[in-house]
Protein backbone atom coordinates (compact mmCIF):
# COMPACT_ATOMS: atom_id res chain seq x y z
CA UNK A 1 0.00 0.00 0.00
CA UNK A 2 2.86 2.32 0.86
CA UNK A 3 4.27 1.78 -2.63
CA UNK A 4 1.01 3.01 -4.21
CA UNK A 5 1.00 6.01 -1.87
CA UNK A 6 4.52 7.02 -2.94
CA UNK A 7 3.77 6.28 -6.57
CA UNK A 8 0.68 8.51 -6.52
CA UNK A 9 2.34 11.30 -4.59
CA UNK A 10 5.36 11.21 -6.91
CA UNK A 11 3.16 11.68 -9.99
CA UNK A 12 1.19 14.48 -8.34
CA UNK A 13 4.49 16.22 -7.58
CA UNK A 14 5.70 15.72 -11.16
CA UNK A 15 2.43 17.19 -12.45
CA UNK A 16 2.92 20.26 -10.23
CA UNK A 17 6.58 20.42 -11.21
CA UNK A 18 5.76 20.78 -14.87
CA UNK A 19 3.23 23.57 -14.31
CA UNK A 20 3.73 26.82 -16.21
CA UNK A 21 6.80 28.74 -14.90
CA UNK A 22 6.09 32.04 -13.12
CA UNK A 23 8.45 34.08 -15.27
CA UNK A 24 10.29 32.80 -18.33
CA UNK A 25 13.37 34.97 -17.79
CA UNK A 26 13.84 33.63 -14.25
CA UNK A 27 13.11 30.09 -15.41
CA UNK A 28 15.79 30.36 -18.12
CA UNK A 29 18.38 31.66 -15.70
CA UNK A 30 17.49 28.88 -13.20
CA UNK A 31 18.09 26.25 -15.93
CA UNK A 32 21.53 27.71 -16.74
CA UNK A 33 22.31 27.86 -13.02
CA UNK A 34 21.40 24.18 -12.65
CA UNK A 35 23.31 23.17 -15.80
CA UNK A 36 26.33 24.78 -14.20
CA UNK A 37 25.75 23.12 -10.81
CA UNK A 38 24.65 19.67 -11.90
CA UNK A 39 26.19 19.23 -15.35
CA UNK A 40 29.43 21.17 -15.58
CA UNK A 41 30.18 20.31 -11.96
CA UNK A 42 30.06 16.62 -12.89
CA UNK A 43 32.47 16.75 -15.84
CA UNK A 44 35.52 16.09 -13.64
CA UNK A 45 34.26 12.92 -11.98
CA UNK A 46 32.82 11.59 -15.26
CA UNK A 47 36.16 12.19 -16.99
CA UNK A 48 38.26 10.46 -14.32
CA UNK A 49 35.99 7.42 -14.04
CA UNK A 50 35.55 7.02 -17.82
CA UNK A 51 39.28 7.14 -18.59
CA UNK A 52 40.14 4.56 -15.94
CA UNK A 53 37.24 2.23 -16.79
CA UNK A 54 38.17 2.39 -20.50
CA UNK A 55 41.75 1.49 -19.58
CA UNK A 56 40.68 -1.37 -17.30
CA UNK A 57 38.31 -2.82 -19.93
CA UNK A 58 41.16 -2.77 -22.48
CA UNK A 59 43.59 -4.61 -20.22
CA UNK A 60 40.99 -7.11 -18.96
CA UNK A 61 39.75 -7.82 -22.50
CA UNK A 62 43.31 -8.37 -23.76
CA UNK A 63 43.89 -10.76 -20.85
CA UNK A 64 40.69 -12.70 -21.59
CA UNK A 65 41.19 -12.74 -25.37
CA UNK A 66 44.56 -14.50 -25.14
CA UNK A 67 43.10 -17.34 -27.22
CA UNK A 68 44.79 -17.22 -30.68
CA UNK A 69 41.38 -17.82 -32.33
CA UNK A 70 40.12 -14.44 -31.08
CA UNK A 71 41.66 -11.57 -33.06
CA UNK A 72 43.36 -8.92 -30.92
CA UNK A 73 41.23 -6.13 -32.48
CA UNK A 74 38.34 -7.63 -30.45
CA UNK A 75 39.80 -5.61 -27.57
CA UNK A 76 38.78 -2.42 -29.40
CA UNK A 77 35.31 -3.86 -30.10
CA UNK A 78 34.90 -4.79 -26.41
CA UNK A 79 35.97 -1.34 -25.20
CA UNK A 80 33.71 0.45 -27.71
CA UNK A 81 30.62 -1.65 -27.03
CA UNK A 82 31.08 -1.73 -23.24
CA UNK A 83 31.47 2.03 -23.11
CA UNK A 84 28.68 2.91 -25.55
CA UNK A 85 26.08 0.32 -24.61
CA UNK A 86 26.37 0.17 -20.86
CA UNK A 87 29.09 2.08 -19.09
CA UNK A 88 28.57 5.63 -20.37
CA UNK A 89 24.77 5.74 -20.09
CA UNK A 90 24.06 3.41 -17.16
CA UNK A 91 27.09 3.29 -14.87
CA UNK A 92 27.73 7.02 -15.22
CA UNK A 93 24.04 7.64 -14.38
CA UNK A 94 24.39 5.46 -11.28
CA UNK A 95 27.42 7.50 -10.23
CA UNK A 96 25.54 10.73 -10.95
CA UNK A 97 22.57 9.43 -8.96
CA UNK A 98 24.95 9.35 -5.99
CA UNK A 99 26.56 12.72 -6.66
CA UNK A 100 23.69 14.80 -8.05
CA UNK A 101 20.84 12.86 -6.41
CA UNK A 102 22.14 13.32 -2.90
CA UNK A 103 22.81 16.99 -3.57
CA UNK A 104 19.26 17.56 -4.92
CA UNK A 105 17.58 15.66 -2.05
CA UNK A 106 19.59 17.40 0.65
CA UNK A 107 19.17 20.86 -0.90
CA UNK A 108 15.40 20.54 -1.25
CA UNK A 109 15.07 18.69 2.07
CA UNK A 110 16.94 21.45 3.91
CA UNK A 111 14.74 24.05 2.24
CA UNK A 112 11.69 22.10 3.41
CA UNK A 113 12.73 21.76 7.07
CA UNK A 114 13.85 25.40 7.28
CA UNK A 115 10.46 26.54 5.90
CA UNK A 116 12.02 28.05 2.76
CA UNK A 117 9.61 26.02 0.60
CA UNK A 118 6.69 27.29 2.71
CA UNK A 119 7.99 30.83 2.15
CA UNK A 120 7.89 30.23 -1.62
CA UNK A 121 4.35 28.83 -1.43
CA UNK A 122 3.18 31.79 0.66
CA UNK A 123 4.50 34.16 -2.00
CA UNK A 124 2.21 32.37 -4.48
CA UNK A 125 5.09 30.61 -6.24
CA UNK A 126 4.67 27.03 -7.44
CA UNK A 127 7.59 25.69 -5.36
CA UNK A 128 8.08 22.38 -7.27
CA UNK A 129 8.00 24.31 -10.55
CA UNK A 130 10.55 26.81 -9.32
CA UNK A 131 12.88 24.35 -7.53
CA UNK A 132 12.56 20.98 -9.23
CA UNK A 133 11.65 21.67 -12.87
CA UNK A 134 14.93 23.47 -13.73
CA UNK A 135 16.92 20.65 -12.10
CA UNK A 136 15.15 17.95 -14.13
CA UNK A 137 15.40 19.90 -17.38
CA UNK A 138 19.06 20.75 -16.77
CA UNK A 139 19.88 17.10 -15.99
CA UNK A 140 18.03 15.86 -19.10
CA UNK A 141 19.63 18.49 -21.35
CA UNK A 142 23.14 17.90 -20.07
CA UNK A 143 22.95 14.11 -19.83
CA UNK A 144 23.58 13.46 -23.58
CA UNK A 145 26.67 15.69 -23.37
CA UNK A 146 27.97 13.75 -20.36
CA UNK A 147 27.24 10.41 -22.06
CA UNK A 148 29.11 11.36 -25.24
CA UNK A 149 31.94 12.89 -23.19
CA UNK A 150 32.20 9.64 -21.21
CA UNK A 151 32.16 7.45 -24.35
CA UNK A 152 34.91 9.52 -25.95
CA UNK A 153 37.14 9.57 -22.86
CA UNK A 154 36.55 5.89 -22.06
CA UNK A 155 37.60 4.80 -25.56
CA UNK A 156 40.51 7.27 -25.48
CA UNK A 157 41.58 5.94 -22.07
CA UNK A 158 41.44 2.38 -23.42
CA UNK A 159 43.45 3.38 -26.47
CA UNK A 160 46.18 5.23 -24.53
CA UNK A 161 46.58 2.59 -21.80
CA UNK A 162 46.35 -0.21 -24.40
CA UNK A 163 49.25 1.29 -26.32
CA UNK A 164 51.25 2.15 -23.17
CA UNK A 165 50.89 -1.36 -21.77
CA UNK A 166 51.56 -2.93 -25.16
CA UNK A 167 48.49 -5.21 -25.12
CA UNK A 168 47.20 -3.80 -28.40
CA UNK A 169 48.64 -1.88 -31.34
CA UNK A 170 47.35 1.36 -32.77
CA UNK A 171 46.13 -0.40 -35.94
CA UNK A 172 44.33 -3.20 -34.05
CA UNK A 173 42.59 -0.86 -31.62
CA UNK A 174 41.38 1.52 -34.35
CA UNK A 175 40.23 -1.45 -36.42
CA UNK A 176 38.37 -2.79 -33.40
CA UNK A 177 36.52 0.41 -32.55
CA UNK A 178 35.40 0.87 -36.16
CA UNK A 179 34.57 -2.79 -36.83
CA UNK A 180 30.84 -3.27 -37.61
CA UNK A 181 29.97 -0.07 -35.79
CA UNK A 182 26.20 0.52 -35.37
CA UNK A 183 25.35 4.23 -35.01
CA UNK A 184 22.02 3.24 -33.44
CA UNK A 185 23.96 2.08 -30.36
CA UNK A 186 24.86 5.72 -29.69
CA UNK A 187 21.21 6.77 -30.07
CA UNK A 188 20.23 3.95 -27.69
CA UNK A 189 22.82 5.19 -25.17
CA UNK A 190 21.58 8.77 -25.44
CA UNK A 191 17.94 7.70 -24.93
CA UNK A 192 18.98 5.76 -21.83
CA UNK A 193 21.00 8.73 -20.56
CA UNK A 194 18.02 11.11 -20.87
CA UNK A 195 15.62 8.68 -19.15
CA UNK A 196 18.10 8.00 -16.35
CA UNK A 197 18.69 11.75 -15.91
CA UNK A 198 14.95 12.23 -15.37
CA UNK A 199 15.07 9.48 -12.73
CA UNK A 200 18.15 10.69 -10.83
CA UNK A 201 16.86 14.26 -10.77
CA UNK A 202 13.17 13.65 -9.98
CA UNK A 203 13.30 10.77 -7.47
CA UNK A 204 15.70 12.48 -5.02
CA UNK A 205 13.75 15.72 -5.51
CA UNK A 206 10.59 13.87 -4.45
CA UNK A 207 12.28 12.54 -1.31
CA UNK A 208 13.70 15.95 -0.48
CA UNK A 209 10.40 17.74 -1.08
CA UNK A 210 8.48 15.57 1.36
CA UNK A 211 11.13 15.61 4.11
CA UNK A 212 9.67 16.06 7.58
CA UNK A 213 11.69 16.79 10.71
CA UNK A 214 15.26 18.01 10.95
CA UNK A 215 18.79 17.39 9.77
CA UNK A 216 18.65 13.65 10.47
CA UNK A 217 15.61 13.29 8.19
CA UNK A 218 17.33 15.36 5.50
CA UNK A 219 20.16 12.80 5.56
CA UNK A 220 17.64 9.95 5.38
CA UNK A 221 15.85 11.56 2.44
CA UNK A 222 19.14 11.95 0.67
CA UNK A 223 20.01 8.27 1.18
CA UNK A 224 16.53 7.15 0.09
CA UNK A 225 16.72 9.36 -3.00
CA UNK A 226 20.03 7.81 -4.06
CA UNK A 227 18.97 4.22 -3.32
CA UNK A 228 15.58 4.40 -5.04
CA UNK A 229 16.89 6.27 -8.06
CA UNK A 230 19.73 3.72 -8.44
CA UNK A 231 17.28 0.80 -8.30
CA UNK A 232 14.98 2.52 -10.82
CA UNK A 233 17.91 3.21 -13.15
CA UNK A 234 18.80 -0.49 -13.13
CA UNK A 235 15.18 -1.50 -13.72
CA UNK A 236 14.76 0.97 -16.59
CA UNK A 237 18.11 -0.13 -18.01
CA UNK A 238 16.67 -3.60 -18.42
CA UNK A 239 13.33 -2.33 -19.78
CA UNK A 240 14.92 0.03 -22.30
CA UNK A 241 17.42 -2.58 -23.44
CA UNK A 242 14.60 -5.04 -24.03
CA UNK A 243 12.56 -2.41 -25.87
CA UNK A 244 15.32 -0.90 -28.00
CA UNK A 245 17.77 -3.72 -28.68
CA UNK A 246 15.92 -7.01 -28.42
CA UNK B 1 -2.90 37.99 18.40
CA UNK B 2 -3.17 34.27 18.90
CA UNK B 3 -1.78 32.94 22.15
CA UNK B 4 -1.71 29.54 23.78
CA UNK B 5 0.51 26.85 25.22
CA UNK B 6 3.01 24.94 23.09
CA UNK B 7 1.18 22.23 21.17
CA UNK B 8 -2.21 23.92 21.48
CA UNK B 9 -2.50 24.35 17.70
CA UNK B 10 -1.46 27.96 17.08
CA UNK B 11 0.96 27.20 14.28
CA UNK B 12 -1.45 24.73 12.68
CA UNK B 13 -4.12 27.45 12.79
CA UNK B 14 -1.92 30.07 11.13
CA UNK B 15 -0.74 27.54 8.52
CA UNK B 16 -4.41 26.79 7.74
CA UNK B 17 -5.10 30.51 7.50
CA UNK B 18 -2.40 31.01 4.87
CA UNK B 19 -3.19 27.78 3.03
CA UNK B 20 -0.08 25.79 3.93
CA UNK B 21 -2.17 23.12 5.69
CA UNK B 22 -5.51 21.83 4.44
CA UNK B 23 -8.52 22.35 6.68
CA UNK B 24 -10.84 19.53 7.73
CA UNK B 25 -13.83 21.89 8.01
CA UNK B 26 -14.63 25.60 8.20
CA UNK B 27 -13.76 28.59 6.06
CA UNK B 28 -10.82 30.97 5.73
CA UNK B 29 -12.15 34.26 4.40
CA UNK B 30 -9.97 36.96 2.86
CA UNK B 31 -12.19 39.96 2.24
CA UNK B 32 -15.17 37.64 1.70
CA UNK B 33 -13.29 35.16 -0.50
CA UNK B 34 -13.10 31.64 0.93
CA UNK B 35 -9.51 30.58 0.30
CA UNK B 36 -10.31 26.86 0.18
CA UNK B 37 -13.06 27.28 -2.42
CA UNK B 38 -10.75 29.01 -4.87
CA UNK B 39 -8.91 27.39 -7.77
CA UNK B 40 -5.11 27.50 -8.07
CA UNK B 41 -5.18 30.90 -9.81
CA UNK B 42 -7.49 32.40 -7.20
CA UNK B 43 -5.36 31.08 -4.35
CA UNK B 44 -2.29 32.50 -6.05
CA UNK B 45 -3.91 35.94 -6.24
CA UNK B 46 -4.66 35.86 -2.50
CA UNK B 47 -1.17 34.62 -1.70
CA UNK B 48 0.26 37.66 -3.45
CA UNK B 49 -1.58 39.75 -0.85
CA UNK B 50 -0.04 37.79 2.03
CA UNK B 51 3.27 38.37 3.74
CA UNK B 52 4.49 35.89 6.29
CA UNK B 53 7.17 36.03 8.92
CA UNK B 54 8.22 32.49 9.82
CA UNK B 55 9.57 31.43 13.20
CA UNK B 56 13.10 30.88 11.85
CA UNK B 57 12.90 33.66 9.26
CA UNK B 58 12.85 31.17 6.33
CA UNK B 59 15.30 33.29 4.38
CA UNK B 60 16.74 31.71 1.23
CA UNK B 61 20.17 30.78 2.51
CA UNK B 62 21.86 30.74 -0.90
CA UNK B 63 20.84 34.36 -1.52
CA UNK B 64 22.17 37.54 0.06
CA UNK B 65 19.98 39.81 2.17
CA UNK B 66 19.32 42.09 -0.80
CA UNK B 67 18.57 39.15 -3.11
CA UNK B 68 16.11 37.81 -0.54
CA UNK B 69 14.19 41.08 -0.52
CA UNK B 70 14.42 41.50 -4.30
CA UNK B 71 13.20 37.92 -4.93
CA UNK B 72 9.40 38.46 -4.65
CA UNK B 73 9.75 41.66 -6.69
CA UNK B 74 11.54 39.72 -9.45
CA UNK B 75 8.83 37.07 -9.45
CA UNK B 76 5.77 39.30 -9.44
CA UNK B 77 6.65 42.73 -10.77
CA UNK B 78 8.07 44.12 -13.98
CA UNK B 79 10.33 46.61 -12.20
CA UNK B 80 13.77 47.24 -13.65
CA UNK B 81 16.84 45.96 -11.78
CA UNK B 82 17.58 49.42 -10.34
CA UNK B 83 13.96 49.94 -9.28
CA UNK B 84 13.97 46.57 -7.53
CA UNK B 85 17.21 47.42 -5.76
CA UNK B 86 15.81 50.80 -4.71
CA UNK B 87 12.68 49.15 -3.32
CA UNK B 88 14.79 46.54 -1.48
CA UNK B 89 17.02 49.25 -0.02
CA UNK B 90 13.96 51.21 1.08
CA UNK B 91 12.48 48.14 2.83
CA UNK B 92 15.79 47.25 4.46
CA UNK B 93 16.19 50.82 5.66
CA UNK B 94 12.66 50.69 7.03
CA UNK B 95 13.62 47.71 9.23
CA UNK B 96 16.88 49.44 10.24
CA UNK B 97 19.15 47.15 8.23
CA UNK B 98 20.68 49.60 5.80
CA UNK B 99 24.18 48.09 5.62
CA UNK B 100 23.53 44.38 5.43
CA UNK B 101 22.71 44.03 1.71
CA UNK B 102 25.59 41.72 0.83
CA UNK B 103 25.49 39.49 3.88
CA UNK B 104 24.18 35.92 3.71
CA UNK B 105 21.54 34.71 6.20
CA UNK B 106 24.16 32.52 7.93
CA UNK B 107 26.05 35.72 8.82
CA UNK B 108 23.04 37.36 10.50
CA UNK B 109 21.86 37.28 14.11
CA UNK B 110 18.37 35.99 14.97
CA UNK B 111 16.95 39.51 15.22
CA UNK B 112 18.52 40.57 11.92
CA UNK B 113 17.05 37.52 10.19
CA UNK B 114 13.58 38.46 11.43
CA UNK B 115 14.06 42.02 10.22
CA UNK B 116 15.14 40.82 6.76
CA UNK B 117 12.09 38.52 6.70
CA UNK B 118 9.88 41.52 7.53
CA UNK B 119 11.57 43.55 4.79
CA UNK B 120 10.96 40.72 2.32
CA UNK B 121 7.33 40.42 3.41
CA UNK B 122 6.60 44.13 2.99
CA UNK B 123 8.52 44.53 -0.27
CA UNK B 124 5.42 43.58 -2.30
CA UNK B 125 3.11 45.68 -0.09
CA UNK B 126 0.92 42.89 1.31
CA UNK B 127 -2.60 43.41 2.66
CA UNK B 128 -2.17 40.74 5.32
CA UNK B 129 0.85 39.95 7.45
CA UNK B 130 1.09 36.69 9.38
CA UNK B 131 3.81 36.31 12.00
CA UNK B 132 4.61 32.95 13.57
CA UNK B 133 6.27 33.65 16.93
CA UNK B 134 8.22 36.68 15.73
CA UNK B 135 10.14 37.03 18.97
CA UNK B 136 10.96 33.40 19.72
CA UNK B 137 14.65 32.89 20.39
CA UNK B 138 15.30 36.62 20.77
CA UNK B 139 16.51 38.52 23.83
CA UNK B 140 13.89 40.76 25.52
CA UNK B 141 15.31 43.96 24.03
CA UNK B 142 15.37 42.64 20.47
CA UNK B 143 11.88 41.19 21.01
CA UNK B 144 10.58 44.67 21.79
CA UNK B 145 12.30 46.06 18.67
CA UNK B 146 10.68 43.40 16.47
CA UNK B 147 7.26 43.88 18.12
CA UNK B 148 7.46 47.65 17.64
CA UNK B 149 8.50 47.20 14.04
CA UNK B 150 5.54 44.89 13.31
CA UNK B 151 3.18 47.38 15.00
CA UNK B 152 4.60 50.35 13.12
CA UNK B 153 4.43 48.56 9.78
CA UNK B 154 0.86 47.41 10.45
CA UNK B 155 -0.23 51.00 11.10
CA UNK B 156 1.92 52.60 8.42
CA UNK B 157 0.79 50.31 5.57
CA UNK B 158 -2.71 49.79 6.97
CA UNK B 159 -2.44 46.01 6.85
CA UNK B 160 -4.14 43.29 8.87
CA UNK B 161 -1.57 41.50 11.00
CA UNK B 162 -2.01 38.19 12.77
CA UNK B 163 0.68 37.36 15.32
CA UNK B 164 1.23 34.09 17.14
CA UNK B 165 3.14 34.55 20.35
CA UNK B 166 4.01 33.19 23.76
CA UNK B 167 5.40 36.48 24.89
CA UNK B 168 3.01 38.09 27.40
CA UNK B 169 4.90 41.37 27.22
CA UNK B 170 4.09 41.53 23.54
CA UNK B 171 0.45 40.60 24.23
CA UNK B 172 -0.01 43.26 26.90
CA UNK B 173 1.69 45.91 24.74
CA UNK B 174 0.18 45.20 21.32
CA UNK B 175 -2.82 42.87 21.69
CA UNK B 176 -5.71 44.78 20.11
CA UNK B 177 -7.60 41.53 19.55
CA UNK B 178 -6.44 38.46 21.42
CA UNK B 179 -7.51 34.87 20.96
CA UNK B 180 -6.46 32.21 23.46
CA UNK B 181 -6.27 28.69 22.06
CA UNK B 182 -6.49 25.70 24.36
CA UNK B 183 -6.19 22.08 23.20
CA UNK B 184 -6.89 23.03 19.60
CA UNK B 185 -9.98 25.14 20.32
CA UNK B 186 -10.73 28.82 20.73
CA UNK B 187 -11.05 29.17 24.49
CA UNK B 188 -11.17 32.87 25.08
CA UNK B 189 -11.27 36.11 23.08
CA UNK B 190 -10.81 39.72 24.10
CA UNK B 191 -8.34 42.60 24.16
CA UNK B 192 -5.22 43.47 26.16
CA UNK B 193 -7.18 45.09 29.02
CA UNK B 194 -9.63 42.21 29.28
CA UNK B 195 -7.04 39.44 29.27
CA UNK B 196 -5.49 40.68 32.52
CA UNK B 197 -8.87 40.47 34.22
CA UNK B 198 -10.18 37.30 32.64
CA UNK B 199 -11.92 34.75 34.83
CA UNK B 200 -11.25 31.95 32.37
CA UNK B 201 -9.10 29.53 34.38
CA UNK B 202 -7.01 28.14 31.53
CA UNK B 203 -6.37 31.63 30.16
CA UNK B 204 -5.45 32.83 33.65
CA UNK B 205 -3.02 29.91 34.04
CA UNK B 206 -1.34 30.89 30.80
CA UNK B 207 -1.27 34.65 31.36
CA UNK B 208 -0.04 34.46 34.95
CA UNK B 209 2.40 31.59 34.47
CA UNK B 210 5.52 33.67 35.17
CA UNK B 211 6.53 35.15 38.51
CA UNK B 212 6.59 38.61 36.97
CA UNK B 213 2.99 38.33 35.81
CA UNK B 214 1.93 36.93 39.19
CA UNK B 215 3.44 40.00 40.86
CA UNK B 216 1.63 42.19 38.35
CA UNK B 217 -1.64 40.47 39.15
CA UNK B 218 -1.28 41.29 42.84
CA UNK B 219 -0.97 44.97 41.93
CA UNK B 220 -4.07 44.92 39.71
Amino acid sequence: MKLFFHFGRYFILIKRTFGRPEKLSIFRSRIFEEINNLGIGSLGIVAIISVFIGAVITIQSAFNFSNPLVPIYAVGVAVRDSMILEFSPAIISLILAGKIGSSIASEIGTMRVTEQIDALEIMGINAPGYLIQPKIIAAMLFSPILVIFSMFLGILGGYVFGLLSGVVTNYEFVLGITYQFRPFNVVYALIKGVVFAFIFASVPAYHGYYTKGGSLEVGRSSTKGVVYSSVLILAFDLILTQLLLA
Amino acid sequence: MIIGESGSGKTVLIRCMVGLNDVDSGEVLFNGRNFYNLDFKGKKEIRKEIGMLFQGGALFDSKTVEENVVFPLSMFTDLSESEKRDRANFCLKRVNLANANNLFPAELSGGMKKRVAIARAISVQPKYLFCDEPNSGLDPKTSIVIDSLIKEITEEYNITTVVITHDMNSVVENGDNIMFIYKGEKWWEGNKEEILKTDNLEAQDFVYATKFMKELRKKL
